[in-house]
């Protein structure tokens, strides 16, 4: 990742070496740390719930919760609707819970195991330095003034645990909460009892079911009133364990008049079992308050005959719960194998706004069936739809977007454009766009355009002196513009690299 | 500085269509050539087997730029040695903006020579006076590379796009189609502009009309993929009273 923060229109020189990279083999990311993991025994069952519950020593009412999704779970049956196909998933094959042996906090850098901070050196997240990452004491402030970049607090997560949430003090102080959704389970049971569930219920989906009950860590957030968070918040996951699910819970709340911005940012080892990731993401904005969520995923696609790679199917909703609320999703997806999520508002508060702003790029034989959906429930409500698809290689992608207008929903007002890039002629795109308008004075508008990569334009390019590679990136980045300057700075610079890798070996 | 030594090339991969017959041609450095010639002469397909634009293939023959082997390069790494086209139909770039695209341009062909990228402010200077001579609009530079540009416009950000990366040869492909007086004016002053004792240039054109404004060294004209006839400037005069026939006649 560079190391250059500043986003910069044209394409630099680190993006350009990124590039030049041209197997698959070539994934930074792709290497594995050799720690000592505690892992729940493989498979699913009751023991295990409980296996999950003890160790983060939670309370009565929260193993109870997850027992009653289990039950659920044995009940359904996994869906198979989308325009994906993966091998079965084994669910009994699985260990639902991984943790660095060491334990889950660490009071100062030399509790941390090493591996652990060098996983996250080598990864260069956001916040590089290791004293940083793991909050001592004024470690981060002095650094981020030193580099004179937005700060960003960042709570790591190594597989299945939180290991360390920097800018506590000062969030604290503002009266920001934002620690593990485990720790919060210990200090503001209250919060998670009100709101835990609530924007997506534990019936909703196959997939959500599960991670109800299994569901190991993930971040909390509560903005208390009026209060705009004073820096950007960030979770950076990590899968590592091989033959582990990822079952992270996220809730971020922001309560009237608050403003929060969070980054969330994935990457993964390669592996040549598939690891399954099926997150729940729940956001909840009330009266006037606004919460925006990025995230710029980069998981091991498989390699380049599809063998090994993420499944990403994750449940994320955003609740307007409030009037004038205003929740907005923005996402780079470049890994996994199978991309299955659809980022959504439901727009309950007068007045509120959802956005859905998304750059999906599938190469080699990836497959993502992604989109959105936006349900108008209150009056006045807007949302607005960009998404950017773009295919190369042998990958499908497909964008499915439901915009729902409810029959008491008056005023309601829609704009979607969604766009397809084909590289090459062995790809495909699909768009799926579902609108179901039970109100007559809603306005809706709707723009889709196909086109390939013409060799017409890489040709220009090339002939002004720019190298295949870069005309590629350089016509793809034209493309995605729209969504790129909707990305918090310290995300754009990292998107652009990230467009350019996934790209490699696209063209010819 | 340019030399052609009978090319021939064709056109298309599934039916090839031989266009270049046979083609010579030798445009010292510092001087201007003009090439004329009737639809269907050969005069893009020059252009494009120059640059190296893909469906074009050279079944023989040679093209010096300075000694060197343009057909042993890549289409950006002859435009690094410094050849430049000016396209006839210039394409749309969605979302690239016009500065974007011509500095990322400038530095990557710097990077090829070894050279310094271009600093931000001696690129915007450079910019904004370059424009200026070419009526090009501030707004207009922020704009996504010919989208939305009437066809004159598209023309001037070709002589613009010239105009910043400063190559050793040019090849203007019918730089005057679609233009009026007025932007025949700002366009030719543009090129001339350029003109130099280390520069050559080649302009493709139908009308005799550009050369009153810039004003070639020698005139050749091309037929069925070769060239049939050189001249000076008279030549292209001669060409505007009788048509083309007369002279590819005389040739035949």
């Amino acid at each position: 990742m560079a190391d250059d923060l500043r986003v910069k229109d044209s394409i630099d020189k680190d993006t350009v070496a990124a590039a030049k990279a041209l197997e698959s083999e070539n994934y930074e990311a792709g290497f594995s740390t050799d720690i000592e993991t505690e892992y729940a025994p493989k498979g699913l069952s009751p023991d295990t719930v409980r296996f999950i519950s003890d160790k983060k020593e939670e309370p009565e009412w929260l193993l109870e919760w997850r027992m009653k999704a289990y039950e659920r779970w044995l009940t359904m049956e996994e869906p198979d609707w989308a325009m994906v196909q993966y091998d079965p998933v084994k669910y009994q094959d699985i260990h639902y819970y991984a943790a660095p042996k060491a334990g889950a906090k660490y009071e100062s850098i030399d509790d941390v195991p090493q591996e652990i901070l060098d996983t996250y050196k080598k990864l260069g997240i956001p916040l590089r330095e290791a004293e940083v990452l793991l909050g001592v004491e004024g470690a981060a402030e002095t650094a981020a003034a030193a580099r004179e970049t937005p700060r960003v607090a960042v709570d790591a997560v190594f597989d299945s645990v939180s290991v360390a949430t920097t800018f506590r003090e000062e969030l604290k102080q503002a009266g920001v909460i934002f620690m593990s959704i485990s720790e919060a389970v210990h200090e503001h049971p209250e919060l998670i009892k009100k709101y835990l569930g609530s924007v997506v219920p534990q019936s909703d989906n196959f997939f959500a079911t599960l991670n109800s009950a299994v569901f190991s860590d993930g971040t909390f957030v509560y903005v208390p009133p009026g209060v705009r968070c004073p820096m950007e918040l960030s979770t950076y996951f990590r899968m590592n364990a091989e033959n582990t699910g990822q079952f992270e819970r996220t809730l971020i709340i922001a309560d009237k008049g608050a403003y929060v911005s969070y980054l969330e940012g994935c990457t993964a080892p390669m592996r040549d079992e598939n690891q399954l990731h099926a997150a729940v993401v729940e956001l909840v904005a009330l009266d006037d308050a606004e919460i925006k969520y990025s995230t710029v995923q980069n998981w091991w696609p498989g390699d380049e005959n599809g063998k090994g790679g993420i499944y990403n199917f994750v449940t994320k909703r955003g609740d307007c719960r409030g009037a004038r609320s205003k929740i907005s999703w923005t996402q780079v997806e470049t890994g996994s194998a199978v991309t299955w999520k659809y980022p959504s508002c439901v727009l309950r508060g007068d007045d509120s706004v959802g956005e859905f702003y998304s750059i999906a790029v599938t190469n080699g034989r990836q497959m993502a069936d992604t989109g959105t959906k936006m349900i108008h429930l209150g009056q006045r409500t807007r949302s607005r739809i960009i998404s950017k698809g773009i295919s190369a290689g042998r990958s499908d992608n497909t964008y499915r977007g439901l915009v729902s207008i409810h029959g008491k929903a008056e005023q309601a007002r829609n704009f979607t454009q969604c766009d397809s890039l084909l590289i090459g002629g062995d790809c495909g795109a699909h768009t799926v766009p579902y609108v179901e308008n039970r109100c007559a004075d809603a306005q809706l508008e709707h723009e889709a355009t196909t086109t390939k990569l013409s060799e017409d334009q890489l040709f220009y390019v090339r002939q002004r002196g720019i190298g295949e590679e870069e005309a590629v990136a350089l016509l793809v980045n034209g493309f995605v513009r729209d969504v790129l300057q909707h990305l918090p700075m310290e995300f754009a610079v990292e998107a652009q690299s990230l467009l350019k890798v996934s790209l490699e070996g696209s063209v010819g | 500085m340019l030399e052609l030594h009978d090319l021939i090339a064709s056109v298309g991969d599934d039916d090839p269509k031989t266009i270049l017959n046979g083609l010579s041609l030798n445009v010292p450095s510092g001087e201007v050539h003009a090439i004329m010639g009737p639809n269907g002469a050969g005069k893009s397909t020059l252009s494009y087997v120059l640059t190296g634009r893909h469906g074009y293939n050279v079944l023989s023959g040679q093209a010096l730029l300075d000694g060197e082997d343009l057909f042993d390069m890549d289409p950006e790494a002859r435009a690094a040695a410094g050849l430049f086209l000016s396209f006839q139909y210039p394409v749309e770039i969605p979302g690239v903006p016009v500065m974007t695209f011509v500095r990322t341009a400038m530095n990557a062909q710097r990077a090829v020579r070894g050279e310094p990228e271009i600093s931000a402010p001696d690129f915007i200077k450079q910019a904004r006076l370059v424009a200026n001579e070419l009526k090009l609009t501030p707004d207009m530079l922020k704009r996504p590379l010919n989208v939305g540009f009437s066809g004159g416009e598209k023309k001037r950000l070709e002589i613009f796009q010239m105009r910043m990366l400063e190559p050793r040869f040019a090849i203007l492909d019918e730089t005057d189609s679609g233009l009026d007086i007025d932007a025949l004016r700002t366009v030719a002053e543009g090129v001339n502009a350029l003109r130099d004792p280390k520069r050559g240039m080649l302009v493709i054109t139908h009308y005799q009309r550009l050369l009153d404004y810039i004003k070639p060294d020698k005139v050749h004209v091309l037929s069925a993929g070769r060239i049939i006839a050189s001249g000076g400037p008279e030549l292209a005069l001669r060409l505007e009273k009788e048509g083309y026939d007369g002279i590819v006649g005389e040739a035949a």
